[in-house]
């Protein structure tokens, strides 16, 4: 069984490796889209272009406006004159957010009493939007509360201290960027198994492997060991980029996350299969790929949590083996996660992969007869 | 008149040659009905998944309250929190319980009163509350920790109300959210949807079709043909495109339909521009698929090339004025970045027609970029 299975796998390999653009799509891009996604998921906010509207002559609202200045997150685009200017300013997209000061308003702060200041922010985005307004309500505060102590008056009777854990900055790079790990990996083994098949039976050398001596299980094998084999160091690639690289911690066991990164590729390449042994043509290979591909990243979690999903959504991701992937990720480079805590993620993504390459087998056998 | 009355003999051929290559493709999308599904079941599959699937929105966050030694002020404030919808809190009897349950993911975040809150709070200093959240995910922790400053503003405010005070806020945010002022994240998320799954649609439909004539042999049939290559092009471009447009149309039917969400813009403008990106994406899939010439590598080439680009990069989930500026450099090489600002715009704000004609402009670009490398690639020969 060895000798069989040793020579369908470099078959495999030179099927894959051999082809220089084949080469390329399966190495260079997973390694490129790294970097570049790596930087550009971000969900804080930064150079926030802001517009400004002063009707009030006097120093409150230049005092508040330094700290906006000062905050390194806020930048000024415009200053404008009349309210009229707001619509296109907003409009436009030159700036997200007007901040518009009445014109009494440092008399009403030097008098004792309650000051407004209007933000108009752009709803378009509105997660930018929520978030902008929690920066400006957070400098608001702190004006508000230096406010007190330099003109007197009582502070609020208690006061909230927020302390994050596992991610002191709320840097929501290091949310995301582990859990790429599994958005490229996923897309590797794809790339591989998806399309393997459907391209054998099209081009009739499918009716060649079946007879050989080769049993469907040893035919099964040949396809998925190479892409357990390429996943593998990719993700290892992937891995230690992040880590030296982009510096996210890795602070769990390694032992933690390779028996997941190994069942999550037992997993993803059982449906890689799945579709493939489903597919007749190359073209229906491709759609079947996306539409496993497509639904599987947006109902992982990687980019919008899954507790904000309506209830059969939640049930339906959990046939789901990238969400899995995705927690045991984040809990063993962020939490410090141990393979005791993470049972419940591995045992799913092992039923998942075993139930997905025993039909594959089965389809194999059924176009046998 | 003559003229009319006998046109050009080559026009009429040329004529002929196309409406021959319409029928082929048009066969060709029957007899294989997976172009099909891709045009009409892939949007609505995808829609029905991300409409529901993606948002943004915590509610019902499971919130952790430490209350160490009860009293009537506490239960004011634990009260408060139960009032919020967006906030769900369990009571835990010491911060120890309350730490396990963050550990083990049951709840994201615990606000801790210890022992001597209540005399500090009437000691006149200000009371510490602490919170502590699970910061993994940033974005969820910055939103849940703006929950909790509500509710710990509107106690603070039921508390000066029941005093007979005034609470002394020097500063009052008066917060005005244009084009979505509840803030539904769905509304935004589904416009930029569409130009993912349009990118998708288009790359899908024609990654392959140059690619399985030249793996098939029938290339070579065609080229014996007086078929010139721009009429192979457009033949291949024309029925995706009226596919395509269908899809579209779903999409738009489905986004204002079932998900509610307000079309300001004219929807003449939005079908035009959606036109342009749409030839835009099935360019690319040409392109793709004349550069392959192998229809496995034109399909990894189209799954590395067209998803998770749009979707990372478009700014339809991460806003493009957060990322580095060399990312946002490369932001400009994607077309469904340009297609997603026309959807925002068009969908929430209306015609505003400074952001409309920048972005189509670019789009116009796009498609003569991908149709021009299409055609130069697309040669007669075989080599």
């Amino acid at each position: 069984m060895w000798t069989h299975l040793r020579a369908l796998i470099v078959k495999e390999m030179l099927a894959l490796l051999k082809d220089k653009k084949s080469r390329l799509v399966l190495i260079a891009p997973p390694i490129i889209q790294l970097f570049v996604f790596g930087y550009a998921a971000t969900f804080d906010l930064n150079h926030v272009r802001y517009a400004v509207l002063n009707e009030d002559s006097g120093g409150a609202s230049r005092e508040l406006l330094a700290r906006f200045e000062g905050s390194g997150t806020f930048e000024c685009a415009a200053r404008l004159s009349n309210d009229t200017q707001i619509a296109p300013v907003i409009d436009n997209k030159r700036a997200l957010l007007v901040i518009r000061f009445p014109s009494d308003f440092s008399r009403n702060l030097e008098s004792g009493r309650s000051a407004d200041v209007q933000v108009n922010v752009d709803g378009r985005n509105s997660n930018s939007a929520m978030l902008v307004l929690n920066y400006v309500q957070t400098i608001i505060s702190s004006f508000n509360s230096s406010w007190i102590k330099a003109h007197g008056g009582r502070a609020p009777p208690a006061n909230l201290v927020v302390r994050p854990w596992y991610n002191p900055n709320l840097v929501s790079r290091w949310f995301i960027v582990p859990g790429i790990v599994g958005l490229l990996t996923l897309l590797v083994t794809l790339l591989i198994t998806a399309l393997s098949v459907a391209r054998e039976r099209e081009a009739g050398t499918f009716d060649q492997l079946l007879v050989t001596p080769l049993s469907p299980f040893e035919i099964l094998l040949g396809k998925a060991i190479p892409g357990v084999l390429l996943g593998l160091t990719e993700a290892t690639a992937i891995i230690l980029i992040i880590v030296f690289w982009f510096k996210i911690p890795l602070l769990g066991s390694l032992i933690a996350l390779y028996l997941g990164l190994l069942l999550f590729l037992l997993s993803s390449i059982g449906v890689g299969l799945m579709i493939s042994s489903l597919a007749v043509t190359q073209q229906q290979g491709l759609l079947g790929a996306f539409l496993f591909l497509v639904p599987s990243i947006i109902l992982s979690g990687f980019s919008t949590p899954i507790a904000n999903m309506p209830e059969y959504l939640q049930t339906l991701t959990l046939i789901n083996p990238l969400r899995y992937f995705i927690v045991i990720l984040r809990s063993v480079f962020l939490e410090g996660a141990t393979v005791n805590l993470l049972w419940p993620q591995y045992w799913p993504m092992a039923v998942i992969g075993c139930v997905c390459l025993f039909s594959s087998a089965q389809l194999f056998r059924r176009r046998m007869y | 008149m003559r003229f009319l009355q006998n046109p050009d003999p080559e026009r009429r051929a040329g004529r002929m040659r196309m409406r021959g290559m319409l029928r082929k493709e048009a066969l060709q999308i029957i007899r294989d009905p997976s172009s099909i599904a891709i045009a009409f079941v892939l949007p609505i599959v995808l829609l029905f998944l991300f409409g529901y699937g993606i948002s943004l929105d915590a509610k019902h966050v499971p919130l952790a309250v430490v209350v160490e030694s009860p009293s009537a002020e506490t239960a004011g404030f634990a009260a408060s929190f139960e009032q919020s919808e967006y906030l769900s809190p369990q009571r835990f009897g010491t911060i120890q319980e309350a730490e396990q349950a963050l550990i083990h993911h049951t709840v994201n975040g615990i606000v801790w009163l210890r022992n001597d809150f209540e005399e500090k709070l009437l000691s006149g200093e200000s009371a510490p509350i602490g919170v502590i959240i699970n910061g993994v995910d940033a974005n969820t922790a910055r939103i849940i920790e703006g929950y909790v400053n509500g509710a710990w503003t509107s106690w603070l405010q039921q508390r000066a109300a029941a005093h007979a005070g005034t609470l002394n806020i020097p500063v009052r945010l008066q917060p005005r959210v244009w084009f979505n002022a509840e803030m539904r994240s769905r509304n935004f998320l589904i416009p930029g949807l569409i130009a993912v799954i349009m990118t998708l649609i288009g790359a899908l439909l024609t990654a392959m079709v140059v690619a399985r004539e030249w793996e098939r042999g029938t290339m070579e049939a065609l080229m014996v043909t007086p078929v010139t290559a721009k009429e192979l092009l457009l033949g291949k471009l024309l029925p995706y495109f009226i596919l395509g447009m269908g899809g579209l149309l779903l999409s738009i039917g489905m986004a204002m339909w079932l998900f509610d969400v307000p079309l300001r813009g004219s929807l003449l403008l939005l079908l035009l521009t959606s036109a342009l990106f749409l030839v835009a994406a099935l360019g690319m899939g040409l392109t793709i698929s004349t550069a392959a010439r192998d229809q496995f590598v034109a399909g990894q080439i189209a799954i590395v090339a067209t998803f998770l680009p749009a979707f990372m990069l478009s700014g339809f989930i991460f806003d493009i004025n957060s990322m580095p500026a060399a990312v946002q450099l490369v932001t400009r090489l994607i077309a469904a970045r340009y297609y997603v600002a026309i959807l925002q715009t068009v969908f929430l704000a209306g015609n505003v027609w400074k952001v409309i004609l920048l972005n189509s402009v670019v789009l116009v670009l796009f498609c003569v970029f991908f149709l021009g490398l299409a055609r130069r690639r697309m040669v007669k020969r075989l080599d």
